[in-house]
């Protein structure tokens, strides 16, 4: 298990240094660059900032530079977005804000994915499993951007002026409302409809006849014998959602103006904003494999059959 | 089940560790921005203001030297003031007016340079309490010209202030430039020549007063933090929670504390355009700028929205070095081909006027009937309705005249935009009138700004999409960015006799003259037909309507430091 994690975790290191590495040379391929606007600012105006910001230097000293300062846990300074602003101290600020959004999302698609997924193979063919069957495909079907749309549209000053449409920092709770059903849409009936095959399927073994044969209630058959089993699925689909619901936040974010990451990570390339494309990246990487590093950990907390040890030789 | 119930529990613990870790530490005890029921400005009179607007997302920087950006002047309008500024006609209309000087007396040296000496207001403070004196506007101008601040917009004063040439270029130290404290009360600046816009640019942000002892003390920082962004003007800031809002307060040090308007001003940072509509409509937002390109018709209709004029012009770029537009009959003849009023009847759709020549209408000229330039500079071409179709016959004719007629033998070219649905209709526009009138063929192709900016500048394309909006009121804003080399020249124009005209306006002493060399100036662009007018800008807004006293200088400034409840 240690040697395990020992292994996981240097292979996550190289994952982040090869990350960064292609991101650095990749947008310095990309035209264009942070200082020029409409108005492009004079050559001697331009040649201050480069060398201010480093730019002059050529790219492979540029990239040393940067992996010297994050030993030093430091990003650099953001370019043109908060300008001379610490790109440490923007993550700092904004994180939170997405994986706030994002958690009760994961929350609310976990909960109700699963419940609904239960019900749905409870009964199985019934008008309750058509009905969810057709809104769980909805879901998952419907971009961002709709939901969002028919959500602003009926209960932020459309139809009803009942939730904000603006969430914003220091927003009160009932503001993420909104975002957090936007987000966790579409995660929570993929959850549902995972939970509800493999539920089928797991109803299919013998030990649930077994159960059902002691004269275990159909509830209890489900809820208790079948849904471990049935879970294994779904634990496996939370490690990429994580992924999805923290970096895919952009659109959400942008149409609720929430102060979040996943919306600078995808601001910052248009802006070539250097130091805030290296610094969100390489640090939405890191989450990224952390997080599917606890799904994997968690794994096997599941399902003692698998052996993280073995699975790795 | 214990195993899952242990893990469920720890999934939750984990859940809650991170949402507490979420909280920001400010959270406590503020007002929640914009949320439903907050403050809602509902009927009443006399009630306090406490304005929500936006104007743009988060700014790139709130340093008055260091903005470029029409939204970070629009806040260095109101936490800053300079020796001159704008003020309300009445009307909504911007008007400019002594600031932080009282007075100035201008006299004219034996070298032909004139010397304004500025008497500084009494009372001026800045939002610590300390006086305000003229040797901070010393620093902040030094600052300026200094190429280690690396201002965009340094070159403001370039050919203006004496010595600035040389201190932009880093010949001479920044501290060389002609502007000097007397005393704590009176300013000398020495300007080149009488310069028409002068106090103009003492309005621009980038002349505004900023405080030595905290850029000293806390660097590039400065402006992050209330306790170290000190201003001068009516108000300042209390709050600003990156990416969410700006808060700004009543400053009272401000000489004219009484007379302010709203208790608060927040701008709210935002650039989802269906986002500002949305919260406008549910009461988040009592000022927007921007809105859904679908709506704008509807909004136009129902009298929410209001159109003013905005200094501007959108154009279309030919490089003139490049085969086919290396030839001034082929940019004629696409010039004239341009169906305008389907443009702005059809798909900008905000009162922009279709424009008959370069530099806009709105723009000052030294003509004593107060006519303005483009009055005064007539048209390059008709753009009556009624004479379209004669200007495409005589699109046709240059066009056979360059060599193809009919379109004949005429390459494939291609016209490039930046991607955005504006920017596309309008080329799609473009392009069946191109291809319709001259017979020839066009394609049309976008990319990403970023990638857009640099190709146009380096002169990588055949047409582009162009705009150009003025700093300040005065033609030269729009006409000496084509001097050769210049660097916004993106048609790669080089024409030594319209450099010789810009020179020559520089050093023309006399304001009539002056104007008439910048006629002959643009007389020359027309000769080239180095670009296509399109049509000229106007700014749009909606406005909460129980609030009344904004107003606006048509280089796209709102200023809400008078705004009030009906």
């Amino acid at each position: 298990m240690i040697k395990y994690l020992l292994k996981r975790v240097l292979m996550g290191i190289l994952a982040l240094f090869a990350v960064s590495a292609i991101t650095f040379f990749l947008m310095n391929l990309v035209p264009g660059g942070p200082f020029l606007s409409e108005k492009a600012p004079s050559a001697a105006v331009l040649a201050k900032l480069e060398e201010k910001y480093g730019l002059d230097k050529p790219l492979y000293v540029q990239y040393g530079n940067w992996l010297k300062d994050l030993a030093h846990g430091d990003f650099g300074v953001s370019f043109k977005m908060q300008k001379n602003r610490p790109v440490t101290t923007i993550i700092k600020e904004m994180f939170p804000v997405s994986l706030k959004v994002g958690i009760y999302a994961m929350i609310w698609a976990i909960i109700f994915g699963i419940v609904f997924g239960c019900i749905a193979a409870y009964h199985r063919g019934g008008i309750i499993d058509s009905v969810l069957r057709v809104v769980t495909t909805l879901g998952v079907v419907l971009p961002t951007f709709v939901t969002a749309s028919i959500l602003l549209v009926l209960f932020a000053g459309g139809v009803w002026k009942i939730l904000p449409s603006i969430v914003g920092a220091h927003a009160k709770w009932y503001a993420y409302i909104l975002p957090c059903f936007t987000l966790g849409l579409s995660p929570m009936c993929n959850i549902a409809r995972y939970t509800r095959s493999s539920m089928l399927d797991a109803l299919g073994q013998d030990y649930i006849r077994t159960a059902y044969a002691k004269g275990v209630s159909n509830r209890k058959v489900i809820f208790k014998h079948a849904l471990r089993n049935a879970l294994i699925p779904v634990v496996s689909y939370i490690g990429p959602m994580t992924a999805y619901i923290l970096t895919g936040g952009f659109v959400t974010e942008t149409v609720f103006n929430i102060p979040g990451l996943g919306r600078y990570f995808v601001q910052s390339i248009s802006n070539r904003d250097y130091p805030i494309i290296m610094g969100t990246t390489v640090f939405l990487a890191a989450f990224v494999i952390v997080m599917t590093l606890a799904v994997d950990i968690l794994y096997k907390f599941i399902d003692p059959r698998i052996d993280l040890a073995k699975e790795d030789e | 089940m214990k195993k899952f119930l242990a893990i469920l529990l720890s999934v939750l613990m984990l859940a809650t560790l991170f949402a507490s870790c979420a909280k920001t530490p400010s959270e406590t005890g503020d007002p929640t921005p914009g949320a439903a029921g907050g403050e809602t400005p509902s009927g009443g009179t006399a009630k306090p203001l406490n304005i929500r607007v936006n104007v743009a997302a988060e700014p790139m920087t709130i340093d008055p030297q260091l903005n470029s950006s029409v939204d970070g002047a629009i806040y260095s309008h109101h936490i800053f003031e300079g020796l001159y500024k704008w003020e309300d006609d009445g009307e909504g209309n911007a008007i400019l007016v002594p600031g932080q000087a009282a007075s100035f007396d201008k006299a004219e040296n034996a070298d032909g340079t004139i010397t304004y000496t500025f008497k500084m207001r009494d009372g001026i403070k800045w939002s610590d309490g300390k006086a305000v004196t003229a040797g901070d506007f010393e620093y902040s101008l030094r600052r300026l010209a200094d190429p280690e601040t690396a201002a965009d917009y340094n070159y403001l004063i370039d050919g203006i202030i004496v010595g600035a040439t040389d201190a932009l270029s880093g010949a001479a130290a920044p501290d060389s430039i002609a502007v000097k404290a007397i005393d704590e009360k009176t300013l000398e600046i020495t300007t080149v020549v009488e310069t028409a816009y002068f106090t103009e640019l003492l309005a621009f942000p980038a002349l505004f007063p900023v405080r030595q002892d905290v850029i000293e003390s806390a660097g590039d920082q400065w402006t992050f933090d209330p306790a170290t962004y000190i201003g001068n003007g009516p108000y300042k800031m209390d709050e600003w929670v990156h990416n969410s809002y700006i808060n700004l307060v009543k400053n009272e040090n401000y000489y004219e504390y009484e007379n302010l308007g709203p208790e608060s001003i927040r701008f709210v940072l935002m650039d989802d355009a269906n986002a500002m509509l949305t919260g406008f409509r549910g009461g988040e937002l009592d000022f927007i700028e921007d809105m859904p390109v679908d709506e704008i018709p509807a909004l136009l209709d129902s009298g929410e929205l209001t159109v003013v004029p905005y200094i501007g012009t959108y154009y279309v770029s030919y490089n003139v070095q490049k085969a086919p537009f290396d030839n001034a009959l082929v940019r004629e003849a696409f010039t004239l081909a341009i169906d305008r009023d389907n443009i702005v009847d059809n798909i900008t759709r905000t009162g922009q006027l279709p424009a008959s020549a370069y530099v806009p209408s709105g723009i000052a000229d030294a003509d004593p009937s107060g006519a303005d330039f483009r009055t005064n500079g007539g048209d390059w071409y008709s753009i009556d309705p009624a004479d379209y179709d004669a200007n495409c016959e005589r699109a046709r004719e240059l066009l056979a005249e360059a060599g193809y007629p009919g379109g004949a033998g005429f390459p494939t070219v291609e016209y490039l935009y930046n991607t955005s649905a504006n920017h596309e209709a309008i080329a799609l526009a473009l392009q069946a009138d191109w291809e319709r009138v001259l017979g020839v063929t066009v394609t049309i192709n976008n990319q990403d700004w970023g990638v857009f900016l640099e190709t146009r500048k380096d002169g990588e394309y055949q047409i582009a999409r162009n705009g150009w909006i003025a700093d300040f009121n005065d033609p030269i804003s729009f006409i000496d960015m084509w001097i050769t080399g210049g660097g916004n020249n993106d048609a790669q124009y080089k024409n030594p006799a319209f450099d010789a005209l810009v020179a020559a306006s520089r050093s023309e002493t006399d304001p009539a003259k002056r104007m008439q060399i910048l006629h002959d100036a643009e007389k020359l662009m027309q000769n080239d037909f180095m670009l296509g007018p399109i049509y000229f800008y106007t700014q749009k807004y909606m406005l909460n309507p129980e609030i009344d006293g904004i107003y606006y200088t048509p280089l796209g400034y709102f200023l809400f430091d008078h705004a009030y409840f009906k």
